[in-house]
């Protein structure tokens, strides 16, 4: 009981604490926004045109994937500029008890550019809001989130290698958008794409949304979605304790 | 004289080395040479999904505008960035003249926006199959440093401005997205509406874009010499308003004593 309410807490502290980012709010709000933009403007102009609503989906799922990605991928390398890691890792719970509710708070942070890109699109482009499935999408939206979320407890605890977190976060944002079909849908990508794409939790976060809102059964994706956090999970549970361990023993918590 | 080209040359160059740490390789390649490559890449598949514009369209647009992220990032850090290393009061108790402090700051950025543009649209023209004809290259290597140095304009007054602001980064991350929408990289100037076009053409880029492309469709340098001189007068804007930025807050920081406030 008392780790769901250190979840609860530490995810709200971490809610509010990046909200606060101005950096946060343009990777969450503005930069979807625009890319929003463009490829309503592209999908509108273009001879096939599609549905915009497709397109407000993805581009507010791609701020989900950048938050998370810069948010999870940074949240070790953070702490430790800040001087709490090793408080953090003294303290009493199991640290991933007290990484997990921020890579999810970054996962969180990113429903904002769902809601931006869907507002966005309905005030100037005249998407529809109507979803075929509104128990579905309800059901979805906060699956996808913590899918994400425990994908970025994997890139928390991976990135702590890797002295420049950022510049990986720059290297992963636009290859992640694009094999994830977050924008162009997965059929016009490459074969050999797509089995790197039913590994990340932005393909059927997408896939479970989309369905939900436009017809179509989303099931499979939203069980997809919640297995693919599951495995997160485990992966990031081990990565986090190897990591610890050997900080440790080499004395390298405040110094790699 | 010579002192005002050293300031220029050797200060611009030392100063860039020390406070740009994306020099680093561990930066500089996932950052520089393979994003802007994804980039394109993102595109010309939203492109092919819209069923808009041709793959080349998007590899010339995207390579031209990626300049922008070492222009207006670097050419801000390049100045502002002296506050974060406690270093920015000592550059300006200098009585070294501001025109080579400053400026000589943004031809490291020029040169090294020159290679990312170049080197992405190379990398992405080998990898979607897109034929340039072997003598557009020397014309089209001419517009990147056109439009290098119109948006290196732009950075300067970036850098004007975080003398000022603290959140340079959300600055420049805000203009890149404007850049990507405004200056037709993506979009047709034809398809945007007026308000967005009367924009398009006053920002960097644009018409280097627009130049970059019909030289890439066999245009020969002269018949697009209008377009390139229309870019570096965009530049020469850009970069006398940024300077005036730049003396006006650094006279405006002494009055209020703010130097070290932002």
């Amino acid at each position: 009981m008392s780790f769901l309410r250190l979840l609860y807490v530490g995810w709200l502290f971490n809610l509010k604490n990046l909200t606060l980012s101005g950096f946060f709010i343009i990777v969450s709000v503005i930069s979807p926004v625009v890319f929003a933009s463009m490829a309503f403007l592209m999908f509108r102009a273009g001879a096939r045109p599609g549905s915009l609503l497709f397109v407000a989906i993805g581009a507010g799922m791609m701020g989900i994937w950048s938050s998370t990605l810069f948010g999870s991928g940074g949240a070790i390398q953070w702490q430790r500029w800040q001087g709490t890691l090793e408080y953090s890792i003294a303290a009493p719970p199991p640290f991933i008890w007290v990484v997990l509710p921020l890579t999810i708070a970054t996962a969180t942070i990113g429903l904002y550019s769902l809601t931006s890109t869907l507002l966005w699109g309905w005030l100037f482009f005249d998407v529809p809001l109507e979803l075929a499935h509104p128990g579905w999408f309800v059901l979805a939206l906060p699956i996808a989130v913590l899918s994400l979320g425990l994908l970025g407890l994997v890139l928390a605890a991976t990135f702590v290698l890797y002295r420049h977190a950022n510049a990986l976060g720059n290297l992963l944002e636009y290859p992640i958008w694009l094999v994830t079909g977050l924008l162009t849908g997965l059929a016009l990508l490459p074969g050999w794409t797509h089995p790197i794409s039913w590994v990340l939790a932005p393909t059927w976060g997408v896939k479970a949304l989309r369905e939900s809102a436009l017809g179509g059964d989303p099931g499979f994706a939203i069980l997809m979605s919640a297995g693919l956090g599951l495995v997160y999970l485990v992966i990031g549970h081990f990565c986090l304790q190897y990591f610890e361990r050997l900080a440790r023993e080499k004395a390298t918590l405040a110094l790699t | 004289m010579t002192v005002s080209l050293r300031i220029f040359f050797i200060g611009g160059l030392t100063a860039y080395r020390g406070l740009i740490n994306w020099l680093s390789p561990w930066i500089f390649f996932p950052t520089l040479i393979i994003a802007p490559i994804f980039q394109i890449l993102l595109f010309v598949f939203i492109g092919r999904s819209a069923g808009t514009e041709s793959d080349e369209f998007y590899v010339i647009g995207n390579a031209v505008q990626y300049a922008s992220i070492p222009c207006l990032f670097s050419m801000t850090h390049a100045i502002a960035g002296e506050r974060y290393q406690g270093t920015l009061t000592y550059i300006l108790v200098t009585p070294a003249g501001r025109l080579p402090l400053f400026l000589g700051r943004a031809l490291p950025v020029i040169v090294n926006a020159m290679f990312v543009s170049a080197f992405s649209l190379l990398v992405s023209a080998l990898l979607l199959g897109i034929d340039i004809p072997v003598s557009a290259w020397g014309p089209i290597a001419l517009v990147i440093f056109v439009s290098a140095f119109s948006c290196t304009g732009l950075g300067l007054v970036c850098a004007g401005i975080g003398l000022r602001v603290r959140e340079t980064a959300v600055l420049n991350n805000v203009l890149f997205g404007l850049l990507l929408v405004f200056t037709g990289a993506n979009i047709p100037l034809e398809q945007m509406p007026g308000w967005m076009e009367a924009i398009a053409v006053r920002v960097p880029l644009t018409h280097g874009i627009q130049a970059a492309r019909d030289l890439a469709e066999g245009a020969s340098l002269g018949s697009v010499a209008g377009l390139i001189a229309t870019e570096a007068v965009i530049g020469a804007v850009y970069v006398f308003l940024g300077y005036q930025l730049l003396l006006f807050m650094e006279r405006e920081s002494r009055k209020r004593a703010s130097l070290e406030v932002a």
